[in-house]
């Protein structure tokens, strides 16, 4: 059976069933609620070493050279490279913004201080970084057992915990590193989920990817401690491309989170990132994402386009790829992690919150494709949406004929807040095994005026309140997060809505 | 404690509250009976700011304040609080979680220190003793699923953590089973004080058999048209409203 990952959601809007909502009521009253101002703006200042802005052939032979990657690995670019050239841009996607020029994007940027042995040896101005971000790389931190690969801009420059992770036989590196070390394994791996050619931004990324994390846990390991990495545009003017491939032999277990931020600017940034996770024989893949890129100003100026493509292959019997998001930055979010359920009685999961506010943008959803025999997939999305923000469901669940007895669920909730937002839901559904069994539920809602007033007459004030409700409604999804990051979930969604509501 | 004088109130345009007078003493129990549809959640909800109703004249004085300037969680903090005729459902928020928020929103707002989890839960347990409730409601989110009977004492519940100082129970007799209705009774009667009011809106003689009240008063027309002592409220139950209401008009 062949599986075809690389179909992106038909873009055919007319044959999905379309809800469209806009709330009633008066935004005026909650708007001056909505307006918390973005916590993470400040731009680090650090030598840097950046390539002129620009794309070519050359460009990439730099990269590669740059990073001292062996031949294939510029061949694999190259070929990328040549056939993105002919690929058109998306434009099915319910969002809106004006043409990016490939050109002006600056495609390498690293700090200039390398070769790490420790955290001493990093530059004090990063980790202050780091602190003010809140990243755990600290000792203190560390020992709440959590292993940090944190990338700025294009560089890993730290890595924590690497001698624990090693003796149980996991790999947690760069990938640029895993070029060097493990190329057998990448070589393997790496495309297999996502080829090149799976659409406009896979090609791209493939051709100029930078750096990003790379997860080998051996078989019947379970990876130790919770695994993360957090991102962090700081450049201005750098897209950034991370490669991030997973891969969990038979019978391991990893949990996986990233956890992204991103400096206040006026231009709009791009981020183009590719995640793959393999999950052979037994194996379980655990993938949170807390997402906090800058949104860009009321008006909508500045903010990150965040064009990332994830997906994890279920290639294994009894499997299981859970991906949890909680997504309320990046001016414009276009993005669907998705599973291939190939291994028979294997499980796909996806848990997301979406919050769009100001002049935010986001089509995001899942796909679950079906293959194999008894596949489970279960998909809970709940959708947020203040002020001017717009936010689409999209998701695709594929049932190929030979996949005897499979099931999937999906909820997919939306909360309005004022009447200028907009939530749509695009479910695509492709049945083609008759003993399918298919739930779809949907709800749009707004917080109530009696839901608040019942609050405040028990002394919460109104942004409390609010909180308290999205928090609430966002519950299911929290609950599949690793205990601390749902603490940190909870804390962004309310100084993200900070005042939003109604 | 609490001085209502002239009080008129409106929905879309429509007036509700009429001239509305009532005074309540500290530690004073008032009845408040009158037919459906005369106004009585109206004033339970103006007194706690809800939003949606106009206020065109009168005035509100609570504890020397003027409560109508006031936004519905100062009051909250300042010692109202309202027990719903119809609970709110809270999805996803655990109820245990919301009673320690509105707690603790309590505290700051007087400058004392939040309680923590377990000093909260020690609370809490001492709290279940007087009001008999289930501890599974503790757990689940706000309301959501309740019965009609267990929503009204978690609404007791709540008052009986947050201890104000002038509580306005909008029936919350109705729809309790005999057994139950003793038990809030009792959980009300236990927090009785004489530094504690309370407004009772109730149709039924029943409720103040157990909570006995100091003054009862007959709401009719977005009027106060008699007040009595507990004896009117018997006279009532007898003979209806009709007679009072025609008194009042002739
Ligand atoms: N939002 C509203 N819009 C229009 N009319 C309203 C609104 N809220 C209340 N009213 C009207 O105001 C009047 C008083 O209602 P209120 O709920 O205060 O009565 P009540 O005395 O509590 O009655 P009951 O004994 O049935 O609980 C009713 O005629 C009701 O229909
Ligand atoms: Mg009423």
């Amino acid at each position: 059976m062949s599986a075809t990952p690389d179909d992106v959601l038909p873009g055919d809007t007319k044959t999905a069933a379309q809800t469209s909502t806009k709330a009633a009521q008066a935004e005026a009253e909650y708007g001056h609620l909505v307006k918390s101002e973005y916590e993470h703006g400040f731009v680090t200042a650090i030598e840097s070493d950046t390539l002129p802005p620009g794309l070519d052939e050359s460009v990439i032979a730099i990269i590669s050279q740059r990073k001292g990657e062996p031949q294939w690995m510029l061949d694999w670019r190259l070929a990328a490279y040549r056939k993105w050239l002919d690929m058109p841009t998306p434009e099915w996607a319910a969002v809106h913004y004006p043409p990016i020029d490939y050109q002006t994007i600056s495609y390498f940027s690293a700090p200039k201080k390398k070769e790490l042995k420790s955290l001493d040896e990093v530059d004090p101005v990063l980790l202050e970084t780091y602190e003010k971000l809140g990243i755990p790389i600290e000792e203190q931190k560390a020992l709440a057992g959590v292993a940090v690969d944190a990338v700025f801009d294009s560089v890993s420059v730290a890595t924590t915990f690497r001698d624990k992770l090693a003796e149980a036989g996991v790999i947690f590196c760069s990938i640029s590193e895993a070029v060097q070390e493990y190329p057998e394994l990448v070589r393997k791996y790496l495309g297999s989920v996502v080829p090149p050619t799976d659409n406009f931004y896979t090609g791209l990324n493939s051709a100029v990817f930078t750096d990003g994390t790379f997860v080998y846990v051996p078989k019947h390991t379970r990876c130790p401690m919770e695994l993360s990495t957090y991102f962090r545009i700081n450049e201005a003017k750098t897209g950034q491309f991370e490669r991030t491939l997973i891969v969990a032999d038979e019978g391991s277990y990893v949990s996986y989170l990233e956890g992204c931020t991103a400096p206040q600017r006026d231009e709009n940034q791009l981020h183009a990132a590719v995640v793959e996770l393999i999950a052979l024989d037994n194996a379980e893949i655990k993938y949170s994402t807390v997402q906090n890129w800058y949104p860009g100003d009321e008006e909508g100026r500045g903010g990150i386009y965040n064009f990332v493509t994830k997906r994890g292959d279920c290639r294994g019997d009894n499997s299981k790829i859970s991906w949890t998001q909680v997504e309320t930055g990046s001016a414009i979010t276009w993005k669907y992690p998705s599973c291939i359920l190939r291994g028979d009685n294997s499980v796909g999961e996806f848990y997301s919150v979406a919050v769009t506010k100001g002049r935010q943008q986001a089509d995001t959803g899942t796909k679950m494709i079906h293959l194999g025999k008894n596949t489970r997939s279960t998909i809970v999305s709940k959708g947020i949406s203040a002020q001017h923000g717009i936010q689409s469901y999209r998701g695709l669940v594929r049932i190929a004929g030979k996949a005897e007895g499979a099931r999937n669920h999906t909820q997919c909730d939306s909360l309005l807040i004022g009447d200028k937002c907009a939530a749509n839901t695009f479910p695509y559904i492709e049945v083609k095994n008759p003993t399918a069994k298919m739930e779809h539920e949907a709800t749009t809602s707004k917080i109530s005026d009696d839901q608040l007033f019942y609050c405040r007459s028990r002394g919460l004030t109104e942004e409390d309140a609010v909180s308290m409700i999205v928090n609430g409604f966002c519950k299911e999804v929290f609950n599949e997060l690793p205990m601390e990051f749902a603490v940190e979930a909870q804390k962004l969604l309310s100084i993200s809505l900070e005042g939003a509501v109604g | 404690m609490l001085s209502i004088q002239g009080l008129k109130a409106e929905v879309d345009e429509k007036e509700i509250l009429k001239g509305l007078d009532l005074t309540v003493g500290a530690g004073e129990v008032h009845a408040i009976m009158g037919p459906n549809g005369s106004g009585k959640s109206t004033l339970a909800h103006v007194l706690s700011g809800r939003e949606g109703y106009a206020v065109t004249g009168g005035s509100v004085t609570f504890d020397d304040r003027d409560l109508l300037a006031l936004e519905p969680e100062e009051r909250a903090c300042l010692g109202l609080f309202l027990a719903f005729q119809y609970p709110v459902e809270l999805p996803g928020v655990n109820n245990t979680y919301f009673l320690k928020a509105a707690l603790n929103a309590k505290r700051k707002y007087h400058g004392e220190d939040e309680l923590d989890a377990v000093s909260f839960l020690r609370l809490m347990k001492e709290k279940l003793k007087v009001l008999h409730l289930d501890d599974s409601l503790l757990k689940r989110p706000v309301n959501v699923g309740f019965s009609g009977g267990e929503k009204k004492r978690n609404e007791i519940f709540q008052m009986a953590l947050l201890e104000p100082k002038l509580a306005i129970l909008d029936e919350t007799d109705s729809g309790l089973d005999i057994d139950a209705l003793r038990v809030v009774a009792n959980g009300v009667n236990a927090l009785r004080s004489p530094e504690r009011s309370m407004l009772v809106v109730t149709h039924y003689q029943r409720l103040l058999d157990y909570i006995e009240p100091d003054y009862v008063h007959v709401l009719a027309k977005g009027r106060i048209i008699r007040s009595g002592g507990k004896e009117l409220a018997r006279e009532l139950e007898d003979k209806g409203y009709g007679w009072i209401v025609d008194e009042a008009a002739a």
